[in-house]
């Protein structure tokens, strides 16, 4: 029987309405008691004083890159990278090599994640075969091989009625579609937002509508089949509007957004032309930023995804139009979202916590720690008083992609506790 | 005087001191130019590298001949028929050149901010030739050289720069350089081809050619390519010409002795009209003697960096 006791720290279960400073026990995996005082001298013990002990962070969107990139990230230090972050579930994307498009790549994460993860994982599989945007994939048996939700990520559905198509399908099975959200015809080759900064820079442009046309076109869908979907990686003031919009309507739509879209803007590309802010959908402008931070507080945003997606250095190390798009953003999530959201005021602390944890676990439908007897011990322990300056080269991720080293940001993870045990990283 | 810098990389962030440094410069040099012995030993000892992803006769032969001019080792690289056919960085490219003891790097790249992150991993000084749709610097000055000639100053002229703005580095180091020294700059073109805000920069824009060319001290057209017809960006070369195009009609609208530029190559017929390209306004070849003249200045003065 293993016994894990989590003393002296503040208690934070947004889920549940508590926010107080009390002692949880662990026991084989589950929450077995809280309360004041507890003591278990045959419990190993961990020291939270000073500290906030949530649910463990999950994060309905990342890319593990295993198989097939290994030299970006593997399963192993993905993992343990999102644990540092603060995160006990993960949901990585399907656009590895061979895509995750079948049940045998399917079980072949699931096996690696079970062999060499430190956090939980959630395949999701893959929209169309090899996310080419034509032939449906065999929704049932991704499902059964333990898929959470269908994305073709990194890339859109281009035809309406294949998307249609599959996000019909899928929901006689309970799966999700969650789109990334991008007409290829109007992003084309642009690296960076249209707008100003692109034309001061020579940049070609990706126009806000090539989000916003798309988001859109879901929403109608969706509206059309009665059917949920998700909305991926939000980025622009008119796709909170389109979604605040479709809400409104009783469309069964849900949407994410990443916390680089929380604090970074186009502002961030300058004449250095630092690859680490080229990113898909691109950093936009201040007015997309509040407009997002806005659609979080008053919930039409549900939740907070990273799009963790690491890259090798030489990906990078290049001209920024063929640089490839993607932040390293487990291990600057926590920080990042807590000064874009909470220590601006904008929300309290069991607000954010919600939005990533709680909130993105009900949108695919995913178990979630908790601080209450029988409640799953997926657990992070943070600390939100102590400042510190966000280096990437220090990330356990490979991918040190991340345009916000060097910020000063005050809240990270310290523990984080899976299945009622501390993750080593 | 002598430039502080390393690099050439635009003129967003040039100085006025230091663009009239660099044509002051830049007429000592066309002296030089035009003497029967051109050989100068400005450069004497120096090793400068072009280094060109993209096609490009003049800009190219400007340098090259620059260079040789100044009693420099001159070298010239093209993206075909070297190591970057076979698969080498841009980064590691800087790097092998700055191994070999080159002082100054000539860049023309095709994407944007390529002089930048070279010259942010080389020892060597690099003049950007010309990245994307970002700026050509020395371009920009051999126009400001050419107008200074003909005016005396750039202070209160009226440049109207007419044509395929969005594509045009020109056009923007021009609004940059232009307007630093005092100049008025005035874009105008089919929309589709001006930059996305550009009612943020500090230029006038204007749908209507004429607007633009009334009373402008300098007209300069853009060269318009075949291409963006089939990009979907304009629906003919026919009707470009008739709305855009600059013609004699269109160039009496300016003032008189305004002068008629063009960066090259010229798509006669179309951007500007064959009459006027060869005409009494037309500073067209004129343009390409001070980009001699304008390069070899801005050579001397960055590989005497730091001397006074």
């Amino acid at each position: 029987m293993k016994k894990l006791l989590i003393h002296g720290g503040t208690a934070i279960d947004p889920s549940r309405g508590l926010y107080e400073k009390l002692d949880i026990l662990c026991v084989d995996g589950k929450v077995s008691e809280v309360g004041k005082g507890l003591s278990y001298p045959d419990a190993e013990s961990l020291d939270a004083t000073g500290m906030v002990v949530a649910p463990g962070l999950v994060d309905i969107h990342c890319h593990l890159r295993e198989p097939g990139y290994e030299y970006k990230e593997t399963i192993a230090t993905g993992t343990r990278a999102a644990a540092r972050g603060g995160f006990t579930s993960v949901c990585c994307m399907p656009n590895t090599k061979p895509v995750n498009d079948c049940a045998a790549v399917t079980r072949q994460i699931i096996e690696t994640a079970r062999a060499a993860g430190a956090v939980r994982v959630y395949p999701i599989g893959a929209i169309t075969k090899g996310e080419a945007g034509k032939e449906l994939t065999e929704v049932g048996e991704l499902k059964a091989a333990g898929c959470v939700a269908l994305s073709d990520d990194g890339k859109p559905v281009d035809d309406s009625r294949r998307m249609m198509l599959a996000m019909e399908y899928a929901a006689g099975f309970g799966m999700k579609c969650i789109s990334h959200c991008e007409d290829r015809s109007l992003a084309a080759d642009g690296s960076m937002h249209r707008g100003l900064q692109s034309t001061l820079l020579g940049l070609r442009g990706i126009p806000a509508a090539a989000e916003e046309i798309m988001v859109a076109r879901e929403i109608l869908l969706a509206r059309e089949l009665h059917v949920p979907v998700h909305i991926a990686h939000i980025s622009t003031k008119g796709s909170v509007e389109l979604v605040r919009w479709g809400k409104a309507m009783g469309v069964q739509v849900t949407a994410e957004t990443c916390p680089h879209y929380l604090v970074g803007t186009d502002a961030l590309v300058t004449e250095i032309y630092d690859t680490s802010t080229k990113v898909n959908p691109p950093l936009r402008t201040e007015e997309d930023r509040e407009a997002i931070v806005e659609g979080l507080v008053d919930g039409t945003i549900d939740c907070i995804a990273t799009d963790h997606a690491p890259h090798h250095i030489d990906e990078k190390n290049v001209e920024y139009a063929s640089a490839l798009s993607g932040i390293s953003g487990f291990e600057s999530a926590l920080g990042l979202s807590y000064e874009a959201l909470v220590a601006s005021g904008h929300m309290e602390l069991p607000r954010l916590l919600e939005l990533m944890s709680v909130r993105p676990a009900q949108i695919l439908n995913l178990p979630v720690g908790g601080i209450a007897p029988g409640a799953i011990a997926d657990l992070a322990v943070m600390d939100i008083q102590t400042p510190y300056v966000l280096d990437p080269s220090q990330f356990i991720s490979k991918g040190h992609n991340n345009p916000f080293g060097g910020m000063k940001l005050t809240a990270r993870s310290v523990y984080t506790i899976v299945g009622g045990n501390t993750v080593e990283y | 005087m002598m430039l502080a810098r390393k690099d050439l990389l635009g003129l967003r962030d040039v100085s006025a001191q230091e663009i009239t440094l660099i044509l002051d410069t830049a007429a000592q040099m066309k002296h030089l130019l035009s003497s029967s012995n051109k050989k100068s030993n400005h450069l004497t000892g120096k090793s400068i590298v072009t280094l060109f992803y993209e096609n490009s006769t003049r800009t190219r032969m400007s340098f090259e001949l620059a260079s040789k001019y100044m009693s420099a080792v001159a070298a010239n690289i093209s993206a075909s028929g070297s190591s970057v056919a076979k698969g080498e960085t841009l980064i590691d490219t800087g790097r092998t050149l700055d191994a070999m003891g080159t002082d100054l790097i000539i860049i023309r790249h095709p994407m944007s901010g390529a002089p930048h992150i070279l010259a942010k991993h080389t020892r060597a000084g690099i003049i950007n030739a010309g990245d994307g749709m970002n700026e050509h610097p020395t371009q920009a000055l051999l126009d400001m050289m050419t107008m200074r000639e003909h005016f005396g100053g750039l202070e209160g002229l009226k440049v109207a720069i007419v044509g395929d703005i969005l594509h045009s580095r020109v056009a923007r180091s021009n609004m940059w350089g232009l307007t630093t020294m005092g100049a008025k700059v005035v874009w105008a073109g089919p929309r589709t081809l001006m930059p996305p805000a550009s009612d943020k920069l500090p230029v006038e824009c204007t749908d209507c050619v004429e607007d633009a060319v009334r009373q402008a001290d300098v007209v300069m057209a853009l060269r318009i390519q075949q291409e963006r017809m089939e990009g979907g960006l304009i629906p003919s070369l026919r009707e470009y010409h008739s709305v855009y195009g600059i013609n004699a009609e269109r160039l009496a609208m300016a003032k008189p002795g305004a002068l008629l530029m063009h960066p090259g190559p010229m798509n006669r017929g179309v951007e500007v009209a064959s009459n006027i390209a060869d005409g009494d306004q037309s500073v067209i070849n004129a343009q390409v003697t001070s980009g001699v003249a304008v390069r070899m200045a801005v050579m001397f003065l960055l590989t005497r960096r730091g001397e006074r």
